[in-house]
């Protein structure tokens, strides 16, 4: 893949301290469209709180973020959804009490002609696409507390695929996954590269990273050690990337 | 995308050949267990009292018409405001002021209807008592507003901030009327808190109940129609049948109720001579109908129910109890969403206000006093858990029932203020304790 052209995303020397301590720290990541870069690093290395300044969670304090080549300005979670920007958190952000239809829709309703909620519409569409991304998922009625890891997880996903992001944030998503769903997420993600999104992936999983992706961020104590593309480089570079901070020699 | 392999989709709650006729019987209509549980106690509770009065008084006063008529119009004002809990409640708040934002509204609707307005339109002027109620609504949904602001933006706890409004919004109601009781209302004002003359008599209750069970039917033929376009499973059809019997007979029943219970004769004689009426013999039968407080009351609940449940409105507040965080990164607006809810907090105390002096026929400092407590007692014996995200508008009605026919049982069977206290507040503490059982239970 030759990465030229517009990004769809382009984050430019981002900061952001908390209380004095910088967890982001003039840190710069790109990603095209059909694309899937991994953010790597140890906990606390800044990974999820540099993407949170993409989703909306986060204000940074200095930087800039480019969609399609042009400013954006993202204060809040709604600005991120306009730009099509989706985020599947690492604690899923599901409403424990609601139902697998009012947390894919929760935010962006359908309403009937007179402006009440469309619930029948709304788990309508749910069955659809949860029939797409996971046919065993039957209970529709139930709040989402009652759902297994795996079935929480699905409604998470369904709620990023369903309102046709361009820009996916996949925040850890397979961290509390058995085998049989980490396989189901692999290959929505596949999926979704061929459909054209730009995806995000945060993991600290080298294996699903090297499988998944194109190109690797790594940080480290909040500032980026360096990008690579994945063909280009070994796991031990990478681990040593992630563990030393130190960027792969090689012979140019 | 299209799917046709939902059409055989199985029932939501499949029957199982282990269940018994009653599991069957719920499933089918869908049912809430709680809710039959909290109106099995509800019958308990009036029964206790009526066979209680009856065997050791020698006079069962509590299942009288007149003593359910009473009832109803004295759980008026706690369940409005209960209703308005409900909300505060679900998004982990807790309102203290409620009481003393009452108290406060009705002082300041008694000085605009009895100093105010007389002196610039002229005593007995009908907008007197339509710019009194909008004063009161107006003024507690600024204050629950602005005790939304402090909650939200300046990140007080609201336990902190209506702890405060307690004591500030009774201080104030004091200043502003230097401790005197303001009296007598408006007259049209006073019809608002029930009364021979504020009820909406015979033919007016049994409109309305009609009107109710049309309603009732409406809806019931409506939920079918959506299943059927969305495919989803549909109720039997003596299960819906049994629910419209249900809706309805209760409808009638309080018809029949209310107007069993005729005008005082001192009432009737005065009503006769002002219309030119000849008394006959054995005097004249006139019902009460529906009180206008217990009207109020029924429109407040279910609006707010159609709010809670079918408005994005709603459906935040319930996303903001159930994960605050989860709501926000939605994009929900929780601030505004917290200001709104107190604002909507206010705007009830403050009918609730209208309601109370109306009943009074005066405004008094005094009114309102441990208010707080009853309404948010109502909400969780109605089941609204105070983790947040679960509770329901009915529920909380219904528990405002449950706390006012245990004072009015007491009172009628004579127990005195001192045990009324102590069986009211342990019957919310056994209530809650019996709802923690239940909720482990069925998980």
């Amino acid at each position: 893949m030759s990465n030229t052209g517009t990004p769809l995303v382009e984050m430019r020397d981002i900061s952001i301290s908390f209380g004095g301590i910088k967890a982001v720290d003039h840190v710069s990541v790109d990603l095209y469209p059909g694309e899937v870069v991994g953010l790597l690093g140890h906990n606390g290395a800044g990974k999820s709180t540099l993407i949170k300044c993409l989703s909306g969670a986060y204000s940074m304090d200095s930087g800039e973020i480019y969609v399609n080549g042009e400013k954006a300005t993202i204060n809040n979670p709604r600005d991120a959804r306009h730009y099509n920007i989706e985020t599947i958190y690492q604690t899923l952000a599901l409403a424990d009490n609601l139902d697998a239809a009012s947390n894919l829709f929760l935010g962006r309703e359908l309403v009937t002609p007179l402006g009440f909620v469309d619930d029948a519409r709304m788990e309508a569409e749910t069955r659809k696409i949860m029939h797409r991304l996971n046919p065993n998922f039957k209970k529709f009625a139930d709040p989402v507390s009652a759902l297994s890891g795996g079935q929480r997880q699905s409604v998470a996903i369904a709620r990023a695929v369903y309102f046709n992001a361009k820009i996916l944030i996949m925040d850890e998503p397979t961290a509390a996954l058995g085998p049989q769903e980490t396989k189901m997420v692999s290959e929505l993600v596949q999926e979704l590269k061929r459909q054209g999104l730009g995806i995000f992936l945060i993991s600290h999983d080298i294996h699903d990273v090297m499988e998944l992706c194109d190109r690797v961020s790594v940080m480290k104590n909040g500032q980026l050690v360096g990008t690579e593309r994945v063909a280009d480089v070994t796991d031990d570079e990478i681990l040593g990337m992630i563990i030393l901070g130190k960027r792969p020699e090689r012979a140019a | 995308m299209t799917d046709t392999s939902h059409t055989s989709t199985p029932p939501a709650n499949p029957v199982k050949p282990t269940d018994g006729a009653f599991a069957r019987f719920l499933k089918a209509t869908e049912l809430d267990t709680r809710m039959i549980g909290m109106i099995g106690a509800l019958a308990l509770i009036w029964i206790g009292f009526h066979v209680y009065g009856a065997v050791v008084n020698g006079y069962g006063a509590f299942l009288t018409p007149r003593n359910l008529w009473n009832l109803s119009v004295q759980t008026s004002s706690i369940g409005i405001m209960a209703c308005g809990m409900v909300l505060v409640i679900v998004t982990r708040h807790i309102d203290l002021s409620v009481g003393s934002v009452l108290g406060f509204c009705a002082i300041i609707m008694g000085v605009v209807q009895v100093y105010l307005l007389p002196s610039i339109l002229g005593l007995g002027h009908p907008l007197i008592w339509i710019i009194a109620v909008l004063c009161g609504v107006g003024l507690g949904a600024l204050v629950g507003a602005f005790h939304g602001f402090l909650i939200a933006y300046g990140g007080i706890p609201s336990f902190i901030v209506s702890l405060g409004g307690l004591l500030v919004w009774r201080g104030a109601g004091f200043l502003v009327a230097r401790g005197e009781t303001i009296s007598p209302v408006d007259s049209t004002f006073a019809l608002l808190g029930g009364g021979p003359y504020g009820a909406i008599g015979y033919t007016g209750s049994w409109i309305l109940g009609l009107v109710g069970c049309l309603g009732v039917i409406a809806g019931l033929l409506y939920g079918r129609r959506q299943r059927i376009q969305f495919e989803f499973p549909l109720r039997p059809v003596w299960a819906d049948a049994f629910l419209g019997l249900l809706g309805c007979g209760a409808i009638i029943g309080a018809v029949l109720l209310v107007n069993a219970y005729p005008w005082p004769r001192g009432i009737v004689r005065q009503y006769a001579e002002a219309n030119g009426i000849e008394m006959p013999e054995g005097g004249l039968f006139i019902s009460h109908g529906f009180a206008i407080p217990v009207l109020i009351l029924v429109a407040v609940a279910l609006i707010m129910t159609v709010v809670m449940n079918r408005t994005r409105f709603g459906r935040y507040v319930f996303a903001i109890g159930g994960n605050p965080e989860a709501a926000k990164l939605a994009g929900i607006n929780t601030k505004m969403m917290t200001i709104k809810i107190f604002s909507i907090m206010g705007f009830l105390a403050g009918l609730s206000a209208v309601v109370a002096s109306a009943r009074l026929n005066s405004a008094t400092n005094a009114l309102g006093e441990l208010d707080e407590l009853y309404v948010i007692a109502a909400a969780v014996i109605g089941g609204t858990s105070l983790a947040g995200g679960v509770g329901t508008i009915f529920g909380a009605v219904l528990g405002a029932l449950v706390m006012q026919s245990l004072q009015t049982g007491m009172v009628l069977i004579g127990f005195d203020a001192a045990i009324q206290r102590i069986v009211v507040g342990g019957v919310l503490v056994l209530a809650v304790w019996l709802d923690i059982l239940y909720r482990g239970k069925s998980k």
